[in-house]
């Protein structure tokens, strides 16, 4: 059965189109079926973290105008056999994402993925309400630090109340869970920034990974190149992780590091 | 590490970043990002087929590579086969 899953946030900039890009190369690696669907209508970003920016010819608004099918407006990845991007467009509004033409699209896709990512814009207007309407699942994307922490928590609000799900009414809700990124783990034992247990609390959701800040997630997109693809970047080892756990796996929670420095580097640092 | 390496550079990531990004602006600001033609233009090459031959919109693939010196436009129109042909005369 085919999974609906929204990447979300409310906040701008803390890592949805990273994430959408490296959870959808996770699952394409470990051969399920995968399309990554961007819904910031106007403002374009993940064809350039997927690299394939130079190859957009048809985008969902298209698609759901009718103006394209929906076969040609999917990109197929050169790198990765199952993965497939459906790129949004740069041009028009978000006035031109409607309910019915983002429900049409999502069914068609459901015939023919296992996992449908949907990388919501930030805010809580149209697009990110339209992302997360016919989810199954969530992947709240938060940072520790106090508005991110504060918008997820509003974004939580409106996944169990303004959504398919939600509005079914016989207790079925979207399962979200929290996924922790840009985290410093040095920081974190130095009480400058909240612990995993703090942001934990206060949202109450399970916890899906910790995402370490890395270096190699800004290396990945001036490549664009989702970030999972890096088999040195702890950030993509941390994804991978945090893949298997959606699909199901039992994999231990660990707090990955940056990556490890060499002599030289550790040397420079500390004299700096 | 010391100013100079024997085998040919890699461009770094940042410099990656800046062509990719120049490549796409020039396109993006010349003429907006996803060519609003590009329906029509295949709204009227199914038209001209379809005077010749019988073919339904499905079939058409367009493929776009947008370069730094030129882009390429690909458009791959799938016939039917003869069995369905003779389908069709039967």
């Amino acid at each position: 059965m085919s999974k609906v899953i929204v990447v979300t946030s409310g906040k701008g900039g803390v890592g949805k189109t990273t994430t959408s890009a490296a959870v959808s190369a996770g699952l394409a690696m470990r051969g399920h079926k995968t399309v990554v669907v961007d819904f910031d209508v106007g403002l374009r970003n993940l064809d350039m973290i997927m690299g394939c920016e130079r190859r957009v010819v048809f985008d969902f608004i298209n698609v759901i105008q009718g103006d394209a099918k929906l076969k040609q407006a999917l990109i197929k990845d050169r790198r990765l056999e199952n993965l497939f991007v459906l790129p949004t467009s740069q041009t028009r509004d978000k006035d031109a994402l409607t309910q019915e033409g983002v429900k049409a699209v999502l069914d068609e896709l459901r015939q023919e993925f296992d996992y449908i990512i949907c990388d919501s814009p930030a805010g809580i207007e149209r697009g990110a309400h339209l992302a997360m309407y016919y989810a199954d699942e969530a992947i709240v994307v938060t940072n520790p630090e106090v508005s991110s922490v504060r918008d997820s928590d509003r974004v939580l609000g409106l996944l169990n109340s303004k959504t398919a799900l939600a509005e079914k009414g016989d207790g079925s809700a979207i399962k979200a869970q929290l996924l922790l990124t840009r985290f410093d783990q040095q920081r974190s034992s130095n009480g400058e920034m909240m612990s995993v247990e703090d942001v934990l609390e206060i949202l109450a959701i399970p916890l899906l990974g910790i995402i370490p800040e890395s270096p190699t997630v800004l290396r990945a997109s001036n490549v664009g190149m989702p970030v999972t693809l890096d088999e040195k970047s702890a950030a993509g080892k941390a994804y991978e992780d945090a893949v298997g756990r959606l699909v199901g796996e039992q994999i231990e929670m660990r707090i990955g590091s940056a990556e490890k420095r060499g002599f030289f580097q550790r040397l420079l640092k500390r004299t700096a | 590490m010391f100013g100079f390496s024997l085998r040919p550079r890699k461009p770094s990531p940042a410099a990656t970043a800046k062509e990719r990004l120049q490549i796409l602006l020039a396109h993006e600001r010349a003429g907006g990002a996803s060519p609003e033609f590009l329906p029509l233009l295949q709204r009227d090459i199914l038209e001209v087929v379809r005077r010749h031959m019988e073919i339904d919109g499905e079939q058409v693939e367009v493929k776009i590579e947008r370069g730094d010196e030129l882009s390429s436009l690909e458009i791959n129109i799938e016939l039917p086969g003869a069995s369905k042909i003779k389908a069709k005369a039967g």
